[in-house]
This record gives C-alpha cells, sequence and structure tokens, in this order.
C-alpha cells in the first residue's frame, strides 16, 4: 500500500503529520523550513482529519502550545531552524521535566547566531546534550533521506508517547530542501478524546470523579523530591539506551576503516565509499539513526575490527566526542568538516581520510 | 415578626489572622483572639451574639475558613 | 474549650449559607495572610462549581505567588513557564473545544515577560478567559518592580520608588488589550471588600459563560494587595491600594459583548 510521491523532505514531514493523525501543528516561519507550515496551510487538515494548524507569534510561544497540548495527552509537534530551536529551548525542558510527549523538528541551518539559511550540522550538542537546562534527553533521530523524513514523523510520535518525551527530527537545510521519491504510509485515523483518555491517563483533560485531579508541571521545590523526579528521568533515559539504539552500517563487513555520519553527510559518505573502493581502500560506514540514544556499544564493538574512523559531519566537531567516548583510544579517530553552511564533496571525504586516518 | 439569626464557625487552624473579616463584618462580631494556632498567628473568634449570617466575613476570607450559617426564626 | 457566642440550635447543614467550595483542595493557601489570591482562588472554584464543569474545566497556573494555584484548585492544571500561559491555553483551547480553559496570571507574569503571548492571545480571539491578579509587584520573587508598579511606588528593585524617567512607566495592559478585536469581555475588579469580592464573581461568571459563545479572549483583571511586598498590614494594604491603586487602574468594566464600555 501506501502512495508514491515526489516531494521535499520538508513537504514529507507535513505530510507525514496528517497521515500519522497528528492532533496539532503549531510554528512559525524560518528558512529553511518554512515549507512545512506553507504545505499544512495549504493542506488544510483540519477540514479533513481535525488536524489543528497554527502560525504562532514567536517559536517560543510555538513551543509552549506544544506544552499545552501535550499536557492534554494530544499529539503535537512543531518545526523550527536552529535560532528558532535556540528560542524553544525553555519549553523543552519544561516539556522534559514534565514528560509530555511532543515531537519536533530542527531543519538545521548555519550558525552561530544568525548564521547562514545554508545546510549544517551544527545542532548536534543541542540537540544531542541538552540545549535548556537541567538534566535531562530528547530522543533525537536522524533522517538521511526525504524518506526519512516521512518516517520518522510516525516514529517520533511513537517513541515520544511511549517514552512521554519530546522526540526530535534532526535534519538539516538540504535533507528539508532535496526531492526525493517518497513511499507515503497509509493515513492512520486521529485518536478520538475517549481513546486519548484511556490511554493517557496521566494527561490533563478535565477531572473526572473517579480520579484525582491531574497536575502537570515540572516543579518540585522539595529537594528530595526533584531528586526523586531526576532520578526517574535517568532511569527512563537508561531504559531509551537500553531499547531505542537504531543504527545502519554499510560496507562494515570487511572494512578496515570506517566512515562515522548521520543525516546528510552520510549520504556523502556513500558516494565516498565508492570512491575510495575504487582506490583499494576497504572502507564502511556507521550511520548512527538515533543520535541519543546513541550507538555507543555498535561503535565500541566495531573499534575492536578496525584501523581508523573518520566522523564526517557538518560542524567544528561534535558527534565525535561520543564516538570517542564510544570507543576509546585504541583506534585513530579524527574528524572532518566542512561548516558555515558547505556540504563536502565525497572527493574530499576521501582525501581526509587518506590524509587524517590512512597516512596520518 | 421573623428574625434573621446568624452563626459563623471559624476554622482557627486554618486562620492566618489577616483581620479582614473583622474589616468586612458590619456588627463587630469578629475579633482578633490573644491566643495564637498551631501556625502562631491570632486567629479570628467571635466576640458578640449579633450576627445575622450576612456571608461578609466568608466572602472576603482569603482562606475560606469560615462557614455562615442563617436561619429564619419567629 | 466551650466556643463563646456559639448558636447551636441554627448551626445545621440545611442552615449552611456560606461554606469553602470543595473545588478548593483541602489544604491551607500558601497565600500571604490577607493576600487577595486566595479570594480570588475561591471565587474561580465556586464559578466552576456552580456552572457544573469541572470534569470540563483545564486551568493553567503561571510563575509567581500562584504558581502552586494547581495544588489548591481540585481540577485538571497544568503549569506554565512564566508568561507562557495564553500560549498553552490557545494550544488546549484550540484541540479541546468543548472545554473550559482558563489561565491565572500575575502581573510579571502576563504583562511583562509574556507580553507578547497576552497580547497575541487575545488578538487572535482565543475562546479563553485570562484571570489577570495585578497587584503591582513581584511578590513571590521578593517584593521587586512589576510592569504594573505605580510612579514612585517602593519595590525591592526601586528602593527610592519608581522614577519613570529611568524605569519606564505603570503599563495599563488591560486597557491595551481592551483595543484589540480579538477581546470580548474585559473587565476590572477588586476582591477586598464583600460588594467588590461578590462583583468580581459575578465578572468570573460571565468570562467563563462567555466561552460557551465563542466570541474572543474573556479577561478580568483583579487589582489586589501584596501586604508582604508593599510592607504593609493587610487593612492597611487594602487602604493603600483603594487610595493609590484605584485612581490609576480604575474598577469597572472596559468592554462587554464586544463594544467597549463608555467613559462617563
Amino acid at each position: 500500500m501506501g502512495e508514491l510521491r515526489l516531494m521535499k523532505g520538508n513537504e514529507a514531514v507535513a505530510e507525514a503529520a496528517i497521515r500519522a493523525g497528528c492532533d496539532g501543528y503549531f510554528g512559525y516561519p524560518i528558512t529553511p523550513q518554512s515549507e512545512i507550515l506553507e504545505y499544512l496551510m495549504m493542506a488544510k487538515p483540519y477540514e479533513t482529519t481535525g488536524m489543528v494548524v497554527l502560525q504562532a507569534e514567536s517559536e517560543v510561544a510555538s513551543i509552549n502550545m506544544l506544552y499545552g497540548g501535550g499536557g492534554t495527552g494530544k499529539m503535537v509537534m512543531t518545526s523550527s531552524s536552529s535560532p528558532g530551536i535556540s528560542l524553544m529551548q525553555e519549553g523543552i525542558t519544561y516539556m522534559a521535566g514534565a514528560e509530555l510527549p511532543a515531537l519536533l523538528v530542527n531543519v538545521v541551518r548555519g550558525g552561530p547566531g544568525l548564521g547562514t539559511i545554508q545546510p549544517s550540522q551544527a545542532d548536534y550538542f543541542q540537540a544531542v546534550k541538552g540545549g535548556g537546562h537541567g538534566d535531562y534527553k530528547l530522543i533525537v533521530l536522524a533522517p538521511a533521506s526525504v524518506q526519512e523524513m516521512c518516517d520518522f514523523v510516525k516514529l517520533g510520535f511513537d517513541l515520544a508517547f511511549k517514552y512521554r518525551n519530546p522526540a526530535m527530527i534532526l535534519s538539516d537545510g538540504a535533507i528539508g530542501q532535496m526531492m526525493e521519491k517518497v513511499n507515503l504510509f497509509d493515513p492512520i485515523p486521529r485518536r478520538t478524546n475517549e481513546e486519548l483518555i484511556s490511554q493517557c491517563p496521566w494527561a490533563a483533560t478535565g477531572k473526572k470523579k473517579e480520579r484525582d485531579h491531574i497536575i502537570i508541571t515540572s516543579l518540585d521545590l522539595d529537594p528530595a523530591g526533584q531528586e526523586k523526579v531526576n532520578l526517574k528521568l535517568q532511569a527512563k533515559y537508561k531504559q531509551m539506551e537500553e531499547n531505542e539504539v537504531r543504527f545502519e552500517e554499510i560496507q562494515c563487513d570487511d572494512a578496515e576503516y570506517l566512515f562515522v555520519a548521520f543525516g546528510l553527510s552520510a549520504r556523502i559518505c556513500q558516494k565516498s565509499i565508492e570512491l575510495a573502493r575504487e582506490k583499494g581502500i576497504k572502507i564502511g560506514l556507521f550511520r548512527p539513526i538515533t543520535l541519543y540514544p546513541f550507538p555507543t556499544k555498535q561503535i565500541a564493538a566495531l573499534a575492536k575490527k578496525v584501523k581508523g574512523m573518520l566522523v564526517v559531519e557538518m560542524n567544528a566537531g561534535q558527534m565525535i566526542e561520543d564516538v570517542r567516548l564510544s570507543a576509546g583510544n585504541q583506534i585513530k579517530i579524527e574528524h572532518y568538516g566542512r561548516f558555515g553552511g558547505i556540504i563536502p564533496t565525497p572527493d574530499e571525504v576521501v582525501r581526509a581520510l587518506e590524509q587524517k586516518i590512512i597516512g596520518g | 415578626m421573623a428574625k434573621v439569626k446568624g452563626d459563623i464557625v471559624i476554622n482557627i487552624e486554618r486562620c492566618k489572622g489577616c483581620e479582614v473579616c473583622m474589616t468586612a463584618c458590619p456588627f463587630h462580631v469578629i475579633a482578633m483572639a490573644k491566643e495564637v494556632n498551631s501556625k502562631g498567628y491570632h486567629y479570628a473568634v467571635k466576640v458578640n451574639n449579633d450576627c445575622t449570617g450576612c456571608t461578609n466575613c466568608a466572602v472576603v476570607c482569603p482562606d475560606g475558613v469560615i462557614t455562615v450559617y442563617r436561619a429564619k426564626t419567629e | 474549650m466551650e466556643e463563646a457566642f456559639a448558636k447551636l440550635d441554627i448551626r445545621k447543614p440545611e442552615n449552611i449559607v456560606y461554606k469553602r467550595t470543595d473545588l478548593l483542595v483541602d489544604r491551607p493557601l500558601s497565600y500571604c495572610p490577607g493576600c487577595g489570591h486566595g479570594v480570588a482562588n475561591r471565587i474561580l472554584m465556586e464559578t466552576i462549581e456552580e456552572m457544573g464543569i469541572q470534569d470540563k474545566t483545564i486551568g493553567i497556573s503561571p510563575v509567581g505567588c500562584s504558581v502552586l494555584a494547581y495544588d489548591f484548585m481540585n481540577i485538571d492544571m497544568l503549569g506554565a513557564a512564566h508568561g507562557r500561559a495564553p500560549a498553552l491555553a490557545t494550544a488546549i483551547k484550540r484541540l479541546w473545544p468543548d472545554h473550559f480553559v482558563f489561565t491565572y496570571q500575575g502581573d510579571g507574569d502576563l504583562a511583562a515577560i509574556g507580553t507578547a503571548e497576552t497580547i497575541h492571545a487575545c488578538n487572535r480571539g482565543e475562546n479563553i478567559t485570562i484571570i489577570f491578579i495585578n497587584n503591582a509587584i513581584y511578590g513571590m520573587t521578593g517584593g521587586q518592580m512589576a510592569p504594573t508598579t505605580l510612579e514612585g511606588m517602593r519595590t525591592a528593585t526601586c528602593p527610592y520608588g519608581r522614577d519613570v524617567k529611568i524605569m519606564g512607566n505603570p503599563l495599563k495592559i488591560t486597557e491595551l488589550i481592551s483595543q484589540l478585536p480579538g477581546t470580548y469581555f474585559v473587565t476590572r475588579q477588586s476582591v477586598h471588600t464583600p460588594v467588590n469580592a461578590r462583583r468580581a464573581k459575578k465578572a468570573i461568571r460571565m468570562a467563563m459563560e462567555n466561552q460557551k459563545l465563542n466570541k474572543g479572549v474573556s479577561f478580568v483583571e483583579i487589582v489586589s494587595n501584596c501586604n508582604s511586598g508593599w510592607k504593609m498590614t493587610p487593612n492597611q494594604a487594602n487602604k493603600w491600594m483603594e487610595e493609590n491603586m484605584f485612581p490609576f487602574y480604575p474598577l469597572g468594566d472596559l468592554k462587554v459583548d464586544g463594544k467597549l464600555v463608555e467613559k462617563k
């Protein structure tokens, strides 16, 4: 089943949201992801599935609309790009603290500051390490194709509700803007309020006689209570680390060297593998799909098999820290990256491999 | 002629002694006790029989500690 | 101890004319003695009880003195980040259009850090109720200057009095939002006397009933005291409020049924 279409990554996110049975999208325009809101406004799902679509007055308002909607058990999402995601950090940490599900999409552009509107992967730290205040984690999914932009909307919602935790799709301007063939999944009907109330007994849906009133908050002024809240969160993150690690291995079986890359960089590395293998270099690609939880064990195992890893990222070296922590210091692990909106070519990635790992 | 009689019951443990009820009472029924409750507040007490059950004290009580009764007697 | 002046003959359940609503949780409120928040919390819960909408009401508490309002109000509630309550309410009302949604916010929350959320929710005409407690100070944080602090008024961050040349002017946000086409009912009340508290409750009732009409925001400002922050006794504070706050923030309706009320 499904439906084949040629779409932009951003459009695929919007269409997938409607098909996933999303209850509400709240967002604010910012390049390079405005097509998501534009597509939704054009599609008018509020007339078909009943999905609410609202252009908010700011990213700050958008994320707090998610806090409101998520707190009532609704499937809510937003999308933005780097500067907008920075503005959302307050709401994100509140949602993580109050354990609310929601889907966030970051179509990353170059920074810091207003930076550039060109693609980048420089928000890895922000997405994976926190971004807002306090000890919390987001579930972070890194799509490398328009198909994954579509599929991860559904996956992101599933994981967000499974763990009552915000999930983020960490994409970039290139994946958001490029057009590819997508196999769209069949539409899933939105949950009825009755289904929601039975599936989300924690949600604030109006106090019923048979239960206590529900309070959605991240506040606990009692230090012992707040420590308990934190321990509960950490236990939940441990569960995610045990159950939700996702990754892809390409030509790793006979590999002597590895590229480690996510999202767009992983696409580039696939071409670099071809070029390098033509030169007789046995190289494969390890692609983390969940950036949190990070595939630590898998990288540790691969580090015992290969001679070196080149971590290719469109940033100044962020994921490499997690790769090094996973792999230890037995093999050579170096970073190659372009930033400020420049996408590395497959050729220069191979040159970097030869210089930094093989010859270095 | 029917006469309206009122009475109030003050939850003295919850009273914070703010005196707003005392000001609101048209018949000076309420004063603050010399004693304090377990929180250390001089709580509100009745000091006469003139209550008509008008509810003014209860309506302005920030802590909702006053219950008001009213009955008509012949 | 034998209670003095008890009229035991009329203390019967059928003679109760006023008692604490069950929609307030049976626990002490965390507000200071004499604080208007307690009355405002109570009349709001009385209204929801009288309307019979406990199972269909979702409230949003702010950051500030009423941050713990969700512990006192026996309804489902969400605690918002500072100033963001109208954004939460916007989403909740749109996602649950048959529910009653209110925010309960202080002056710093609503008129400083949350100005954008307030104005835009009002301008979009969200079908919600906003209860705005204006006591011209940041009470919970320790008595700092608020957007609504009066000229010359002393606070911890304007210890010599608010100098408008340096600190800017007090903000009449209620007048401001009454001008927006998205507001349907805008009123300013107080709860410091029995008459005022009864009027304020009527205003809250109208503000909640209006949600059935789907005509936009109903906004109830309650000019209130802050005895602790103003460093007065509750009765002194109420008197000071009448003499100083009411001339600048006059009580009464600003907009009814979507029409501005003409000044006499």
